[in-house]
């Protein structure tokens, strides 16, 4: 598989007039073509404004990219001018966001936000313009698309809102998907189908896919590969089977055993993560998560520990062996 | 979407019902009709009753506001005296148009005395209205998109010093710089008097050669004000999600400000546009005063230092309705606009 | 800032963004936050300057000396004697408009008070009883607000103006029309304020404090004054401001037309009546320059003050 994004040592930070918000440090990776990579944290992570800082979506004031490079397709879009970058959004990248409520324009109808991106990336004319997004609205299981192309965002429901999001940002047929938190502000049965539409769109089209979400359980049929972030820092990288059945950092730990499960035994309480996330504002001397570990070490208190592999295709930030209790 | 139109419809009813009977009260207390009917000349006693009986004003003050409202042609009114009501009135009613004659212009009815003149107005205000809107849009949304820099600064300094003047210092200074001044420093110098000037006649170019100097006065303080809303509106909208996704989707920046975010910002400013229209209404009044222009505006000052009541009433009956039918019509355009409604 | 971004950077941004600009240094962006509050202290300063000035200036000038007529000193330009000039009928403008700017002062916050009065009883009325009487309440408030409100003014100043003699306080003579000036704006302007408080009452209304009270038989007067009203002083302290400078402001638009305060009482306004000349407008700017710019800087001032106030009062409502 080829690499088709390589994220390095990205880090950004916000110009607050109460402080600078320390929201995404440092933080590397790469994507393979046709993978289906999940970004997994709380929220505030800074999962989100990695994403979108790499299109440019964050404004710049108060936000500042310290450093870093991702590279797409041979170029760092860190580099890249905003009319490059408008040539990327949409065309060979596109975003789904979370809220369908407020994401889609209340006075444009969706026709209108469909076949616009496809008039600009694509030089389609209205007519096919109008055909592909009929095939797009389509595709994304909404019935009979093409009386519902004058109609406004506000008739749909809210899971038909986010299929129109999904069309939309799959109109100009991109090779990269980001989606982030599609599914946290619809209801369960909602996000089911929304996840299944995921699921084909790796099957049929081989779409990349970034999936953003705070929620461990709906990546689980969903992705290849999961990234753990907290506090704006990466804390583990493994692929979702070894995430699953050998967790090795302790925030993933607890967020697996925090996951309400129907084979638990009643009346147990639901285990949650004790204490609260750090504030952003100050960078920790050590592990970001040491005040709520429960593994902690003297260690973790003074240093930070870096990403590294613990076994092949598997990245751990800590300084503890989860198994053996010993420093590593 | 009708049954808004009507419901509006309906609404407006009981508020020109109320109008009315403001400006009946207010009528009824400017002085004594019988006096100034008869002018300067003293009136003898039984043309004084006579009068009496013919304005109405014996009757009780119910049907005083019947008369003035519905006219008293359809009833019979008692002119000699004699207990027995025998002549028709001849007043049709403020409802048929029919504010009542003018006293500075003897006889003539005072609705045709203002309908002269309201077209010179529409000639101030028509033009001033595009200009606010053109000029506050332009400059609201540049320095929307170009908050923090020192043109901005520099802009929101000069719209609050615009807003807060009153319009006759806008009119007074802008007559010293571009009439007294420009003429002084051998400029060419715009007009400050009348429409045109009477040597060349009143051509188009006279005509707008002169209203320059009012238009501006008149707009520059709406213009001030609403640049800052449409600022304030624009800086909301482009904070919303829907204007990232639509970056998102690589529309070029342009589009983004002027299709997604402006159509969103439009919407309140429409209404902001239906509720100015009283304000333009008494600048035009200050403006067609200080530049002798003969609209409206200056018609109802100078019949009101010279105690013509009908003209006054007819004037300001006229306007208050006017506005009502501005609003009715800029809500019915919001509902329009705005999908959400339009659909429901 | 777009909604996720909000999460991260959480309550701590609450400034309205931009969608591009060239980078600022955090100095500028915190000059932003500043400027608001400077603008509020520099018209703070600016009207405690313009109060000084009226209420000051008669330990220099004497009312007398500010009416007092020469024909012979008509239209002079501003001099070392008469630093803003003379009128034309030789007054000393500068003596004029320190007696006119007590008038005018005077009537803006005055008028506000009527306004104030009017404005809370029926925006109180209409939000707490709801049903027929706000709907009847509402149905008088716009009303009022389509009529004109110049025109209306202007007629009511007519025809009231001559009916209250002079009064004498505090060692001045005023022209009775002044309170006329004051009671008409008062009855012309309270809709915005009774609007607001009416929203205001209209919502707090439904919070549970207001039903316990209710529940213990608190008598509806004192909810409305003790419980609701305290919680609306923001958006009332507000509106009062603005209208303060409002209230100036048609002041001087009805002394100017000559129907507002009667000579000799000096207003601001009033002493721009009839400049419309040519030759005034020709050869004397310093008879409307002067009065016409303590206007401005007069209302300018108290949007500043009013501007800044809703920043920190009230910063739901949107800033014009």
């Amino acid at each position: 598989m080829s690499t088709f994004l390589e994220v390095q040592d990205l880090t950004v930070r916000f110009h607050t007039p109460e402080g600078t918000v320390h929201a995404v440090n440092g933080i590397s990776y790469e994507l393979g073509e046709g993978e289906t990579l999940a970004l997994v944290g709380e929220s505030g992570c800074g999962k989100s404004v990695s994403m979108m800082s790499l299109l440019g979506l964050i404004p710049i004031p108060p936000g500042e990219i310290v450093s870093g490079r991702a590279i797409y397709r041979g170029t760092d879009l860190l580099e890249m001018t905003e009319h490059e970058l408008e040539n990327i959004r949409g065309a060979e990248i596109g975003m789904v966001f979370q809220d369908p409520m407020t994401s889609l324009n209340p006075v444009l109808t969706i026709g209108r936000q469909i076949t616009e991106s496809l008039r600009v990336h694509d030089g389609s004319n209205s007519e096919q313009a109008e055909r592909r997004a009929i095939e797009l609205l389509d595709w994304v299981g909404i019935s009979d698309p093409a009386n519902h192309l004058q109609d406004y965002p506000h008739q749909f429901s809210g899971g038909m809102r986010q299929r129109v999001m999904i069309a939309m940002a799959l109109a100009c047929s991109p090779s990269l998907l980001i989606a982030d938190e599609p599914t946290t502000a619809l209801d369960v049965t909602i996000q089911a189908q929304i996840v299944e539409l995921a699921l084909r769109l790796r099957e049929q089209i081989r779409m990349t896919i970034i999936w953003i979400t705070h929620d461990l359980g709906v990546v689980a049929g969903l992705a290849d590969r999961v990234i753990v972030m907290y506090a704006g820092y990466m804390v583990e990288e493994a692929g979702i089977e070894d995430l699953y059945e050998d967790p090795r950092h302790p925030y993933t730990l607890a967020l697996l055993a925090a996951l309400p499960r129907a084979d638990r035994r009643r009346h147990s309480r639901l285990k949650s993560i004790r204490g609260a996330p750090p504030s952003m504002l100050v960078q920790p001397t050590g592990c970001p998560f040491a005040s709520r570990c429960e593994f902690v070490i003297e260690h973790c208190w003074s240093a930070n520990p870096p990403l590294t592999p613990v076994v092949p295709n598997h990245r751990i930030a800590c300084w503890v062996d989860i198994q053996t209790g010993d420093s590593r | 979407m009708t049954r808004y139109i009507i419901r509006r419809l309906l609404q407006a009813i009981p508020l020109l019902f109320f109008i009315s009977i403001v400006a009946f009260v207010l009528m009824m207390n400017m002085g004594d009709p019988v006096a100034t009917m008869g002018g300067r000349r003293a009136i003898r006693p039984q043309d004084r009753e006579r009068l009496t009986r013919q304005l109405g004003l014996d009757k009780p003050i119910a049907v005083q506001y019947l008369y003035w409202l519905a006219g008293n042609d359809w009833d019979k009114l008692d002119l000699d005296g004699d207990g027995v009501a025998e002549t028709p009135g001849r007043r049709k009613g403020v409802l048929r148009g029919d504010f009542g004659t003018s006293l500075v212009h003897r006889g003539k009815p005072a609705m045709a005395v203002i309908w002269d003149r309201i077209p010179n107005t529409l000639l101030l205000m028509i033009p001033a209205e595009i200009v606010i809107i053109g000029g506050a849009l332009l400059v609201g949304i540049y320095s929307a998109l170009r908050q923090y820099s020192a043109l901005d600064h520099v802009i929101t300094a000069i719209t609050f010093v615009g807003y807060s003047m009153p319009i006759f210092f806008i009119a007074l200074l802008s007559m010293y710089i571009f009439a007294v001044l420009f003429r002084r420093w051998g400029l060419p110098y715009l007009p400050t008097v009348g429409m045109f000037d009477a040597s060349v006649g009143k051509t188009p170019l006279q005509v707008t050669w002169h209203m320059v100097l009012p238009v501006f006065s008149i707009a520059t303080i709406s213009m001030a004000g609403y640049s800052r809303y449409i600022r304030s509106t624009m800086l909301e909208v482009l904070s919303q999600d829907y204007v990232r996704t639509a970056k998102s989707k690589g529309l070029p920046r342009r589009e983004v400000v002027f299709v997604h975010a402006l159509k969103n910002a439009s919407l309140p400013i429409v209404t902001l546009v239906g509720l100015d229209l009283p304000l333009l209404l008494g600048g035009a009044l200050v403006t067609e005063s200080i530049f002798a222009w003969p609209g409206m505006g200056r018609l109802f000052l100078d019949h009101l230092q010279r105690a013509d009541v009908s003209v006054v009433m007819g004037i300001l009956l006229i306007t208050s309705v006017a506005v009502i039918v501005f609003q009715l019509i800029t809500d019915v355009v919001y509902a329009w606009l705005d999908p959400r409604i339009r659909y429901d | 800032m777009d909604s996720t971004a909000q999460t991260t950077v959480a309550l701590l941004l609450h400034t309205a963004d931009e969608l591009e600009a060239p980078p600022l240094t955090l100095r500028q962006l915190f000059w932003r936050r500043f400027r608001r509050h400077r603008m509020a202290l520099f018209g703070v300063v600016l009207l405690l300057l313009l109060v000084v000035y009226s209420f000051g200036g008669p330990l220099v000038f004497s009312e007398a000396y500010a009416n007092a007529t020469d024909t012979s000193l008509r239209l002079r330009a501003p001099s070392a004697e008469h630093p803003f000039g003379t009128d034309a009928v030789g007054r000393d403008i500068l003596a004029r408009t320190i007696y006119g700017g007590q008038i005018s002062l005077m009537i803006g916050l005055l008028a506000m008070l009527v306004e104030v009065v009017i404005g809370i009883t029926i925006g109180a009325l209409a939000g707490y009883f709801g049903g027929l009487i706000d709907s009847l309440l509402m149905r008088f408030t716009e009303a009022w607000l389509n009529i004109p409100a110049l025109f209306l003014l202007l007629i009511m100043a007519r025809y009231f103006g001559g009916r209250i003699p002079n009064i004498t306080l505090l060692n001045r003579t005023f022209s009775g029309s002044v309170v006329v000036i004051i009671l008409i704006i008062g009855v012309t302007s309270w809709m915005y304020l009774a609007r607001i408080v009416r929203a205001e009452f209209l919502s707090t209304k439904e919070e549970e404090f207001i039903l316990a009270a209710k529940a213990t038989g608190t008598p509806h007067w004192e909810i409305i004054v003790r419980h609701i009203l305290p919680n609306a002083t923001a958006p009332i302290v507000v509106s009062a401001t603005l209208s303060v400078a409002n209230a100036i402001l048609l002041e001087s638009y009805i002394s100017f037309l000559g129907l507002g305060v009667q000579p000799p009482t000096a207003t601001w306004g009033n002493m721009l009546e009839r400049v419309a000349s040519n030759e005034i407008i020709q050869n004397a700017p310093w008879m409307w320059a002067f009065p016409g710019s303590l206007i401005v800087l007069t209302v300018l001032s108290i949007n500043f003050i009013g501007d800044g106030l809703r920043d920190a009062l009230d910063p739901r409502s949107r800033a014009v």
